[in-house]
């Protein structure tokens, strides 16, 4: 068992640094995603926003991320905060169309979140949707992680 | 400047690279396999370079280290970079020294054999073609470095008025060595790691010191001086041997010493307070004005004799309109471009360069204002998306430099 193990963690380093340049990145199956990088998790009529460990991973180190107020109106497609990292500054867009209902204010003090628990701790913000339809412009996670492995291959 | 998620990288290119426009037009539209290559270049995909295009070559902006680590790493251990892609050229003959007076503000006649200082290329106005460290190897050679981004328009101005300068019977030639590769050896390891390799005491060089030694077997030129602020050296090595040098190095360190990229370069180096030419430094920015009042020799504010002399020495006499200062700020990071207010709200000036330092924890900038607002301690507005965010005029510096002079 012990022997097992030992050569799991081996191995799962072994390819975490021959695919660095690949970024297979992590993919969560149940959220949409959009060609901007941003991820959404829908719970009947709320939506969740972040950016994806492809993102994440690309910007390096956040340093900062520039939250909306509660009660801004967002669009699909448009920009409603920025997150910077050491090297660059980066809009974040919104997925979905809607009201700002909640912020991550823990990114203000921890903005790091976003590289270490983009899925999770480092969501960015909630929105209450106004047009669930839009939905069906997004990718899934297989679109998803294909559209991310053409465009590495484009660079 | 600033992008989508999906321009990711290119940004920091953008900003590390705009030294000349013509060169950023041309670089938009070159594919990858016109950008050129060091013979580094294997050496670092192997080892998890992120390769992106930066002044007509493909070099690594980053390995497997984050910036942040990268940065971090250099001060407390060291950072190998692969500086390649810089220009380094000789101008030999009796009359080089004269020749050289004539284009930068330094005193190089003053200079003792195998020691160097930063100077400034300068126009006709008093601004700034490149800055370059300069070596005065003997009497009759000058061995300098120029700024990538700047290879071409430099060597064409040099070549101009060293034509000019040979019509009247001067004797100055140069050449360009293109047969050979740079790589920067930077932090508190550089010395007893490259010590190493060599059996010529380090100890007896200082910086801004330069020696022609065996390194590794081969004959290289060394100086000690760096774009980090830490103790280190820039080592010009024949091409065939770049990659054994850099391999001998690592593993000296005991893998302490890593290979790092030009993200982490310019962490460290605007922490150290220094200029990136095309951000910091440009050709309608005077020495003066960029702070670098320091690199004009005593016998150049009295003689003058260089290219735009009349502005320089003016300028020296009355104060300049405005001054490069540092800022510490809240909020997001400065980046350059970002508007800087008096408290007032009115506009005093412009972030040049800008970001979060790794080993400060916090945002540091530099750019100019108005003269009179560039003491320490003057609160300043940084526009940023156009918010206000609160800043300071701080003394560079922001993290203490470690140069090795005699004690």
């Amino acid at each position: 068992m012990a022997c097992r193990q030992l050569w799991a963690s081996r191995a799962a380093s072994y390819l975490r640094i021959s695919l660095f340049h690949r970024s297979f990145s992590n993919v969560l199956k149940d959220l949409k995603y959009a060609d901007s990088h941003e991820w959404v998790k829908i719970d009947g009529n709320s939506a969740t926003v972040g950016i994806t460990d492809h993102a994440q991973d690309h910007l390096g180190d956040v340093v900062y991320v520039e939250l909306p107020e509660v009660g801004a109106a967002v669009t699909q497609g448009g920009g409603f905060g920025a997150v910077e990292s050491v090297k660059a500054t980066s809009d974040i867009n919104s997925p979905v169309s809607g009201t700002v209902v909640e912020v991550n204010e823990e990114l203000n003090s921890s903005p790091a979140l976003v590289n270490s628990s983009p899925y999770e701790n480092g969501w960015i913000i909630k929105v209450k949707l106004s047009d669930s339809g839009e939905l069906n412009k997004l990718m899934d996670s297989e679109q998803y992680t294909k559209f991310c492995e053409e465009e590495d291959a484009s660079h | 400047m600033r992008g989508g998620l999906w321009q990711l990288g290119q940004s920091i290119t953008r900003r590390l690279a705009n030294g000349d426009k013509k060169a950023v037009a041309r670089r938009c539209f070159a594919t990858e396999a016109d950008l050129k290559k060091t013979v580094l270049y294997d050496f670092h995909v192997a080892n998890g370079g992120k390769m992106v295009p930066f002044a007509g070559w493909s070099m690594p902006i980053q390995y497997k280290d984050s910036i942040m680590d990268s940065t971090l790493n250099c001060r407390q251990n060291g950072s190998l970079f692969d500086v390649s892609h810089m220009c380094g050229l000789s101008l030999k003959g009796k009359d080089a020294v004269t020749f050289l007076e004539k284009l930068v503000i330094a005193d190089v006649a003053a200079l003792a054999p195998g020691t160097g200082t930063l100077t400034v290329f300068t126009n006709e106005k008093g601004g700034a073609i490149d800055d370059s460290v300069i070596t005065k190897v003997t009497d009759d050679h000058i061995y300098l470095v120029v700024n990538a981004g700047c290879r071409d328009k430099d060597l064409a101005h040099i070549e101009e008025h060293m034509k000019a300068f040979k019509a009247k019977g001067g004797d100055v030639s140069w050449h360009i060595h293109d047969e050979r590769s740079l790589i920067a050896l930077q932090g508190p390891l550089a010395a007893p790691v490259l010590q190493h390799l060599t059996k010529d005491d380090l100890s007896k060089l200082y910086f801004g010191e330069f020696r022609v030694l065996d390194i590794n077997g081969s004959q290289c030129f060394l100086t000690r001086t760096g774009y980090t602020g830490e103790d280190g050296f820039e080592i010009s090595v024949p091409s065939e041997n770049g990659v054994d040098l850099a391999k001998a190095l690592l593993e000296k360190s005991e893998g302490k010493i890593r290979l790092t990229g030009l993200g982490a370069r310019d962490s460290l180096r605007l922490e150290a307070g220094l200029c990136l030419y095309g951000n910091d430094l440009e050709q309608h920015i005077t020495p003066i004005e960029a702070g670098l009042t320091w690199a004009i020799g005593k016998r150049r504010r009295a003689e003058g004799g260089f290219l735009g002399a009349d502005v320089i020495l003016k300028q020296l006499g009355d104060g300049p309109l405005i001054r490069r200062v540092g800022f510490i700020s809240s909020g997001p990071p400065p980046r350059s471009h970002s508007e800087i207010q008096d408290e007032g709200g009115n506009n005093i000036g412009e972030v040049t360069s800008g970001g979060f330092s790794p080993c400060l924890k916090k945002n540091i900038a530099m750019g100019y204002v108005k003269s009179g607002l560039h003491k320490a301690g003057t609160k300043v507005k940084i526009i940023i998306r156009g918010k206000p965010n609160e800043g300071v005029v701080t003394k560079m510096p922001f993290v203490p430099t470690k140069y090795y002079k005699p004690s």
